[in-house]
């Protein structure tokens, strides 16, 4: 795995996002209420934008979800899967945490 | 052609009658003149009970009062008729004013009936009619002392139940063998005896009264019954029937039905031309009719002649009728007592839990006739609309249509109506319910008016939602059970002041995108704090995220405030330079204020530090809140204008800036009548008379285009302000999520009356508060971008990405059309799914 740093962790609080450049990708950095770290692309399926890190982060039925902001479809943290069109998902990326500070592997 | 009608009675029907002809005579046909005895408009007589322990009169005025500020009709509260004179086509006011009518409507009412006994006109008896006799009977009331109800039917219960609620100890006297003789036969009226002598109401039927003696005092002492019962008692309420008000029938040569009344062909009309009867005064073929539902279907037919809409008969009545008495349902419909031929009688009495329903079936057992139903009538509003009709299903699964199959709502034919009052079918609701007109059961009150009179077919009306899959829970989303209402009054009471401690406290998991924004919401409402401190920051919308609009490409609009639409030519300068800098689109909205599209997120500090810097502020265009204040030039410019309204356009954008509500809010204010600012159109909208300011509410634009309703008339600047300030917050205090002020004023059962009774009467005591609530506000306001470009640590969060801060997303492109930029169409890829594995962070956390 090729880890990359992306920030440290104060720059991300819990329950937020941010936008992060890998390799030429686009991700979504999550952290959650309970600290855990996931990694999901951050262009929304349905309108192109580059803008899933901005949505609100939350859970919905104890599965952890970030809705996107254009049209509010959610999607689990965990599979990137959205929960209400299953059909469409958004990919994950491995991340991790190490010495106060978030990597995702990008290849 | 202008001519005048007199309607005499404003009760119930009066009003109706009043309403409808307002509806149909858009051409303006009629000028109205109503004569109503008693001191308020009318109010709803069939909720009377009401008033007595948890209704204000406010609350029990009758929708549609509007149409009394309408130029055309001329309400004369206080004023009866003494005289009519057909001759003449006049009527003699009992206020000595004689006025001219081209057509006449009777709408007297009926009065109580007292029997004629010894001492029935001593001090201390009462009937049970109008708002003052409740008044009268709360004052005579006494705590843990006798009082005596004479009638055992549905009004006299009403009336043992009200003085129950006043802590006395009721009894009732009834002629009949039975109560509520007319409705319930004698399995049903056994079964109700048993159920109001446990409510603590002393039954004494086949009883009446012998004698009212009189004490020392002056007053009732004491009452003896024929069956030698004494009750001692200073307190007695007749409610033994009604008899039609038909005493001016004289002296105008009218004729009267045989029991009394203004005899009445099937139209309604008298012997005398021009003149009509409605209602409980009148005897339609000599027969009169006691419940508002055929008034009402009286009033539209006559409202129909009177518009020119043909000769529309009074198509018969519908008698059933439904009591509520607490932990007492009464119900009689149709043929109750099986008196047609050959009629089949269906019954099932359960002894233990205090219910007996009985059904009243055709011959052949295939049609409903009638029933009864006591203890439990949740089935009446079903069964009701089924009389005259086939049985959908088996008599005992209507009965107990959750035991299984057939019964409820959906079993109900689609013509079937559902509110008799309004005449409203089930296909009428199922049509705005599945056309999205309707969206709850205030949707559907005011798309179909069912449900708005006697209110008996609101519980249908759920069912009806229920059925078509619409939830009617208020609960916010699957993270609070309570309402935004709900959550806005725990904050305040409880001065909880972050999203974690309330939802650890009132919700379960973490939240979603429905609750954070609406908590977020409520706490800038209740705080001074910026709404992008801390936690705060992580509950907000995009748009309030980055304090601008995201559009379809993930880019924003900036929209800086220019209260009232005025702005000088060098910040529209400014504006220009900044567009031009940034390489941004720029719109005039339809708020009169300059929009600039197509920032980047780490564009957006530096462009508000030019505006902020040129003397701009945030305009709010993001956020759930006051947007703009929409104005024309007024008397600064204008040749027509009366006042100043850009003056006052800007006063109020200024004051009730940064003001974060249910949804955005929208206003206007016109300098004249001609109304360039189309303030009706908008949340709330001032428009300038000769003597100050009209203000109107709930309107606006949108999906669900509404007009506002007309708050106060010929207000100084001063009480201008003040009213706004208290109709502002209890918006924002009470409003549901996204709901705006229209939606918010119609969920009220009397919708504007009401909102008019709490902001400009005070009938709930809490102007003080709205008002110092709203001053807290104005003094806590700064501007959010001011506050942002100060501190670095919510700067920071203004970058594209955290790894690379300068970098533009590549996903943003832009063409160019008209000479300006345009977002680039996007071709969306087919999901490609890189990773199947899913990787948690435990996983692979080093």
């Amino acid at each position: 795995m090729n880890w990359q740093r992306i920030c440290s962790e104060s720059d991300l609080p819990t329950e937020f996002g941010v936008a992060a450049l890998v390799d030429g990708h686009t991700v979504a950095v999550f952290r959650t209420a309970t600290d855990e770290v996931y990694a999901l692309g951050n262009v929304d399926p349905f309108s192109g934008a580059g803008v899933i890190s901005r949505g609100i982060v939350g859970d919905r039925e104890g599965e952890p979800t970030v809705s996107s902001p254009m049209h509010k479809q959610a999607f689990s943290l965990r599979s990137g899967q959205c929960l209400d069109e299953p059909e469409t998902r958004l990919p994950t990326y491995p991340v991790r945490r190490r010495a106060e500070t978030i990597e995702i592997a990008a290849s | 052609m202008n001519r005048t009608l007199v309607v005499i009675g404003h009760g119930m029907v009066g009003h109706r009658l009043v309403e409808e002809v307002r509806e149909r005579d858009p051409e303006q046909h009629w000028r109205i003149v109503v004569l109503g005895e008693e001191p308020s408009p009318a109010y709803d007589r069939v909720g009377l009970s009401a008033y007595m322990t948890e209704a204000t009169a406010e609350e029990l005025m009758l929708t549609g009062q509007e149409v009394h500020r309408d130029e055309r009709v001329r309400l004369r509260t206080g004023v009866g008729a003494e005289r009519v004179d057909p001759r003449t086509s006049t009527v003699l006011t009992t206020a000595g004013e004689s006025i001219h009518y081209d057509a006449l409507v009777l709408a007297t009412g009926s009065r109580p009936f007292v029997p004629p006994v010894e001492g029935a006109e001593l001090p201390g008896c009462h009937v049970y009619r109008t708002l003052d006799d409740l008044d009268g009977i709360r004052a005579a009331s006494e705590a843990g002392a006798e009082g005596v109800v004479v009638g055992g039917g549905l009004l006299g219960l009403e009336a043992a139940d009200a003085l129950r609620k006043l802590g006395m100890r009721p009894h009732v006297v009834e002629f009949a063998p039975r109560l509520m003789p007319v409705q319930v036969d004698e399995g049903g009226g056994a079964v109700l005896g048993r159920l109001v002598g446990e409510l603590g109401i002393e039954v004494h039927t086949g009883a009446a009264v012998d004698s009212v003696r009189e004490g020392t005092h002056g007053g009732v002492s004491a009452v003896s019954l024929t069956d030698g019962t004494v009750i001692d008692t200073d307190l007695l309420v007749f409610s033994a029937g009604i008899r039609p008000r038909d005493d001016l029938a004289e002296s105008a040569g009218l004729e009267r039905g045989q029991r009394g009344g203004f005899l009445v062909d099937n139209s309604c009309r008298t012997g005398s031309a021009g003149v009509w009867a409605i209602g409980e005064c009148a005897a339609v073929e000599g027969r009169c009719h006691g419940l508002v539902a055929p008034g009402y279907q009286m009033a539209s037919a006559v409202a129909d002649q009177l518009t020119g809409r043909g000769d529309t008969e009074f198509g018969g009545a519908d008698e059933a009728t439904k009591l509520k008495l607490v932990g007492v349902d009464v119900a009689g419909f149709g043929d109750a007592h099986g008196r047609s031929d050959g009629a089949l009688e269906v019954t099932y009495a359960n002894n233990a839990a205090g219910t007996y329903a009985k059904l009243v079936l055709d011959d052949d057992a295939s049609t409903l006739l009638g029933g009864v139903l006591v203890g439990d009538a949740e089935t009446y509003g079903t069964l009701r609309p089924l009389v005259g009709k086939p049985l959908p299903a088996a008599p005992e699964q209507l009965l107990f249509p959750d035991a299984g199959g057939g019964g409820g709502t959906g079993a109900l034919p689609e013509d079937a109506t559902v509110c008799s009052c309004h005449n409203v079918s089930k296909a009428d609701i199922a049509g705005v319910i599945s056309s999205g007109q309707a969206e709850d059961v205030a949707g559907i009150k005011s798309c179909t008016k069912a449900g708005t009179g006697c209110g008996s077919c609101v519980p249908m009306l759920k069912s009806l939602l229920d059925e078509a899959g619409v939830v009617t829970s208020n609960a916010l989303c699957e993270h609070f059970p309570q309402s935004r209402s709900e959550l806005f009054e725990i904050v305040r009471a409880t001065g909880v002041k972050s999203f974690s401690e309330l939802i650890s406290r009132y919700g379960t998991g973490r939240g979603c995108d429905i609750c954070k924004p609406a908590v977020a919401s409520i706490l800038a409402g209740l705080s001074d704090a910026h709404i992008l401190d801390e936690e705060q920051a992580t509950l907000q919308d995009t748009n309030d995220r980055f304090l601008a609009n995201m559009q379809r490409n993930g880019t924003y609009s900036v929209v800086p405030r220019v209260p009232a639409g005025e702005i000088t030519p060098d910040k529209l300068i400014t504006l220009g330079q900044v567009a031009t800098e940034f390489g941004l689109y720029t719109k005039i909205t339809g708020g009169q204020r300059v929009d600039m599209f197509g920032a980047r997120v780490e564009q957006l500090p530096e462009i508000w530090r030019r505006l902020v810097d040129a003397g701009f502020e945030s305009g709010h265009a993001y956020g759930k809140a006051l947007r703009t204040v929409k104005s024309c030039v007024g008397t600064d410019w204008c040749r027509y204008g009366v006042q100043d309204s850009v003056s006052m356009a800007i006063r109020l954008e200024l004051r009730y800036r940064g003001l974060r509500a249910p949804h955005k809010i929208k206003a206007g204010v016109s300098g004249c009548a001609r109304e360039c600012a189309e303030a009706r159109s908008k949340d709330f909208g001032v428009i300038a008379t000769e003597k100050g300011w009209n203000l109107y509410v709930g309107g606006n634009g949108g999906f669900d285009p509404r007009h506002s309703g007309l708050l106060a008339s010929d207000l100084d600047d001063e009480r201008l302000v003040v009213l706004l300030d208290r109709f502002l917050m209890f918006y924002v205090r009470t409003a549901e999520r996204l709901q705006r002020t229209a939606g918010w004023i119609e969920s009220f059962d009397n919708g504007v009356e009401h909102v008019r009774a709490v902001v400009v009467d005070d009938v709930l005591g809490i102007a003080s508060d709205l008002e110092d609530a709203m001053a807290r506000h104005i003094s806590d306001y700064t501007d959010e971008w001011a506050a942002v470009l100060e501190d670095r640590e919510k700067l920071s969060r203004f970058v594209s990405f955290v790894n690379a801060p300068e970098a533009p997303d590549p996903t943003i492109e832009f063409t160019e059309e008209r000479g300006q930029i345009r977002p680039a169409p996007i071709d969306l890829p087919t999901p490609v799914v890189e990773r199947d594995r899913e990787f948690s962070s435990e996983e692979v956390s080093a």
